[in-house]
């Protein structure tokens, strides 16, 4: 069943692509740096002039209002930004067992944004994302700065909100282990095409 | 008390003591004596110009020649808001969002003041209408070059945090709202502050200039009091008009941050 779709999806250094990702899927993207998989990502989540369309579920882009449609394809880029003091102020609602399964105390939405390590930017940065229950997940690196504790956390995190069906994800990895990892299917860039990822 | 008419003499005494300035700098190796005098003698030629026009426009009061003449202040104010911009937007908006917030600031304030306050006749009587605007245009300009200037510079800098704004599905609205609330601010700041150092710390240049042309000083203060409120009244209206066009322009239609609109 096609959840997700891209019809004709053109971004910046890519060529257009067709791409179709099931509910509860996760399809995992690889490819040297610059090659366009985060320009894709930004674009998917309508952050950059694009042509092409892209639907979830019944939302088409191009006919969603774009906050409307950022809140169904939620992006979580490669480096994090915070606009208010405290971490709580960024978070729509609390949920300590959102947090407890990232590794933090309940307190951690206490906390001052400024004094978190970058890899507890990026646990929270996912905590933020999920909160508001995207049906699509742009993951940009999500693991990059992180230990092995956290990267199993973060893996096992997001395949459990995958495994309630009403979500996919579409995850950027540099790592070829982590990609097999976590994706029932893969794609790499190579000159500007998507071509899929054969894992032994 | 009649005007104390100033002779040539008189003036080539000041001028002397800016060469003497340039001497000086030039003995001390400031290396300034050149710009000092381009500049003193570029002030002189614009001032007698400026009187020159002004002198034919008050014995003609030719609606069209003062229009003209408004308008090409009007013209250089906005261009002026938009050369001291570091990122300013590219095309018709860096000039259009400069001039038409220059025209709420001044122009509307110099005929409201015109209107209601003054009530001359004709209402573009020049010796009324040319000097208010002058003092308009050159006051207000300065906030509303700050305010816009902070805006893009903002926006520019902190691109990250409004886009992760954005990604959680704020508005473009609610994501720019710190930013321009910010450059408001600025933008208000030193009129602020020039309304509450007025007659304490510095002695206002339009008053100082009636008193020393004989007004009574009572009489100076009403006027010039009249001109700090419009003053005031007209960089915050055209502070709001200049932001709120700039932050509207920072996003296209499927609110994307459009970064790409400033060069």
């Amino acid at each position: 069943m096609a959840y997700f779709q891209l019809i004709r999806f053109k971004s910046l250094n890519l060529e257009p692509i067709d791409l179709t990702i099931a509910a509860g899927e996760c399809v995992t993207l690889g490819g040297p740096s610059g090659c366009g998989k985060s320009l894709l990502l930004r674009a998917i989540a309508d952050l950059d002039p694009h042509e092409g369309e892209a639907s979830i579920g019944e939302c088409v882009q191009s006919l969603t209002a774009p906050p409307e449609w950022r809140r169904l394809a939620g992006l979580l880029s490669a480096e994090s930004y915070w606009w208010a003091d405290r971490v709580r102020d960024h978070l729509p609602y609390s949920d300590p067992d959102l947090l407890a399964s990232l590794g933090f105390p309940e307190v951690a939405a206490e906390w001052e944004v400024s004094r978190l390590s970058s890899g507890e930017r990026q646990r929270l940065a996912l905590a933020r994302l999920l909160l508001g229950k995207p049906k699509l997940l742009l993951l940009d690196e999500p693991t990059a700065n992180l230990d092995q504790v956290s990267i199993g956390r973060v893996e096992h995190l997001i395949k459990e909100y995958l495994n309630n069906g009403r979500s996919a994800a579409l995850w950027v990895s540099h790592d070829p282990q982590q990609r097999k990892r976590v994706g029932e299917r893969g794609f790499q860039i190579e000159n500007g095409q998507l071509v899929p990822e054969i894992w032994i | 008390m009649d005007l104390i008419q100033l002779t040539p003499l008189d003036l080539s005494i000041a001028a002397l003591l800016v060469l003497g300035l340039g001497v000086i700098s030039w003995r001390m190796h400031l290396g300034v004596e050149r710009r000092l005098l381009i500049a003193a003698s570029r002030s002189v030629i614009q001032l007698t110009l400026l009187g020159l026009v002004l002198k034919t426009l008050f014995e003609q009061s030719n609606p069209i020649l003062i229009g003209v003449i408004v308008l090409f202040m009007l013209g250089m104010a906005g261009y002026e808001v938009m050369a001291r911009q570091e990122r300013r937007f590219s095309g018709i908006w860096g000039m259009g969002i400069g001039t038409f917030s220059m025209f709420i600031s001044s122009f509307s304030m110099t005929l409201l003041a015109l209107h209601l306050v003054v009530r001359v006749e004709p209402w573009y009587t020049p010796q009324y209408l040319i000097p208010l605007l002058g003092m308009l245009l050159g006051n207000t300009m300065s906030g509303m070059a700050i305010a816009l200037d902070n805006l893009t510079q903002g926006a520019w800098q902190q691109r990250g945090t409004i886009e992760a704004r954005l990604m959680l599905g704020h508005s473009w609205d609610h994501a720019i709202r710190d930013l321009r609330r910010r450059a408001l601010r600025s933008g208000l700041i030193p009129i602020i502050n020039a309304m509450a150092a007025a007659g304490v710390v510095s002695l206002p240049g339009m008053m100082t200039g009636q008193i020393l042309a004989g007004s009574p000083p009572l009489e100076a203060a009403k006027y010039q009091i009249m001109i700090l409120l419009l003053i005031a009244a007209g960089t915050g209206l055209g502070a709001i008009a200049a932001v709120t066009l700039g932050a509207f322009r920072l996003f296209d239609k499927r609110q994307r941050l459009r970064l790409d609109r400033l060069k």
